[in-house]
């Protein structure tokens, strides 16, 4: 068997192919079962420096890489917008040359621009993996959905996936659109025509704005947050309307097939999204989805970061 | 292991079906005799052939001793030393081995013993599951060349070779290709 890998940045699912999907995912199997042994830690990337650059806040995928890293022994230095000197005026790609100058090896970057892990990659032999750009892309959230989805259900091909909210802002949404698509999922996205306008069907998706139709049909549903922070008051009326429509609450559940994954890349926003009697329910595979993004990372660390350059 | 184009350089065959099923079923006789607790054993083989070799091994053993022994996996791609050296990474498996390795015996077995290096790795993989008994170490055939201070316990063949020369291990079940050890002089 061939390694089906030859990047050494991760930017995001739009350009990896399926099997190159498939191989990250078979890869983070290999590393979860790493996760159930008495020392949690291999040394596959032992003398790699890992470069943590979070222009934007982020508590769980900060975490998440830098214990993937610990887990593969790499050495791990945490950046945050505030504490480097990108407050003082230094441009994101002196910064990034900077880091690279102290031969970091793998660069995380987290950034409130759509393109900024792309820009930087070009400049740097280092390896860029997207944290997140903007409304752009998530790719490790992706994959660790899709991870999880694959490990509970068996297969993607021909399930119904549904992705309910705020489609418009949200990279997790396209990551997964990308991804799921391409292993043959049928992808139906919910929500206010303001934050799912039909222009989503471009990308080969089914676009609702009803979600009582959809979820008698769902396989998965993936529900994502709404981000005050992203958007002006315009989008929808308020956020008790919200929940009236859109909102997985108890009574709407009921409507889901017995054996649906409910979702959430989290952070969770308990009655606003989802009610907490789903989210902690039996169809629920929440903190799954934060066990396998261990996994997923390791895998994504080991692959770009572990190629010759 | 690289793949050799057969058609352009033929190799040297050095064991054929039976032989190699003859070595195996002499070391299952050795397993038996060296290990007096037999049910404290776990073959656990490195992927892909290790794994191969380690089924047959269980399987003598059943029908010698009549003892159904554990059999596991043993990933050695993510304790490797070399990383970020090869032009290819090596494909990582998952591990299988039992929970508790306190008071077992736990055999690696591998199609080909050269450098030592692969050997090492699952020594390391095998303590992050725990600390067993002992360790020992099968392979089908040992080719010399070691760099560092391993030697095999149960050895199928032992054969010379030269550095520049490879060995090339095809099973049945995993090469679809009848079992032989093939020798390609460089």
């Amino acid at each position: 068997m061939s390694t089906h890998w030859n990047r050494k940045d991760l930017l995001g699912l739009r350009e990896l192919s399926a099997d190159e999907i498939n191989f990250i995912l078979d890869t983070a199997d290999a590393f979860k079962q790493v996760g159930t042994r008495e020392i949690k830690k291999v040394p596959a990337l032992r003398g790699k420096t890992l470069v943590n650059f979070f222009v934007e806040p982020s508590t769980r995928t900060r975490t998440s890489f830098e214990l993937a890293a610990h887990r593969l022994s790499a050495d791990v230095i945490n950046i945050s917008a505030a504490t480097s000197s990108l407050s003082k005026g230094e441009t994101l790609k002196d910064t990034a040359r900077n880091l690279e100058a102290l031969h970091a090896d793998i660069l995380v970057l987290r950034h409130s621009s759509a393109g900024a892990p792309q820009f930087l990659a070009q400049w740097l032999k280092s390896s860029v993996i997207n944290a997140g750009d903007g409304a752009h892309e998530h790719p490790t959230q992706g994959l660790l959905d899709i991870y999880t989805i694959r490990e509970k259900r068996g297969k993607i091909d021909n399930l119904n996936v549904a992705i309910v909210g705020d489609i418009l802002f949200s990279r997790v949404a396209r990551s997964n659109i990308f991804g799921l698509t391409k292993l043959g999922a049928k992808v139906t996205l919910v929500g206010p025509s303001t934050l799912v306008p039909r222009e989503f069907e471009k990308l080969g998706v089914t676009v609702s704005h009803k979600i009582d139709d959809v979820l008698p049909k769902a396989d998965v549903v993936n529900l994502l947050r709404i981000q005050h922070e992203r958007q002006r008051k315009e989008y929808f009326p308020g956020i008790g309307e919200y929940t009236t429509l859109f909102g997985l609450t108890k009574e709407r559940a009921k409507l889901l097939k017995p054996d649906c994954l409910v979702m959430h890349p989290g952070p969770i926003n308990r009655g606003v999204e989802i009610d907490s009697e789903v989210a902690d329910g039996l169809q629920s595979v929440i903190l799954d989805q934060v066990t396998n993004g261990l996994a997923v990372r390791m895998a994504v660390l080991y692959l770009c970061g572990g190629i010759a350059t | 292991m690289q793949m050799k184009d057969t058609k352009q350089n033929p190799g040297v065959p050095i064991m054929d079906a039976e032989a190699i099923q003859r070595a195996l079923r002499r070391i299952a006789h050795e397993i038996i005799e060296q290990n007096a607790d037999l049910k404290s054993v776990v073959l656990a083989g490195i992927p892909l052939r290790g794994i191969e070799v380690a089924r047959r091994l269980a399987e003598f053993i059943r029908e010698v001793a009549e003892i159904d022994i554990e059999t596991g996996t043993i990933d050695v791609a993510m304790h490797r030393d070399d990383v970020g050296t090869r032009a290819e990474l090596p494909v990582v498996h998952a591990s299988k081995l039992p929970l508790t390795l306190e008071n077992r015996t736990v055999i690696i077995v591998d199609d080909v013993l050269f450098t030592g290096r692969t050997a090492r790795a699952a020594m390391d993989a095998i303590s992050s599951f725990g600390r067993p008994a002992r360790i020992q170490f099968a392979t089908l055939v040992d080719r010399g060349h070691r760099e560092l201070p391993i030697r095999a316990d149960y050895v199928g063949k032992n054969l010379p070779t030269a550095t520049r020369e490879q060995i090339q291990v095809r099973l049945q079940n995993v090469d679809n290709e009848p079992d032989a050890v093939w020798l390609f002089k460089e």
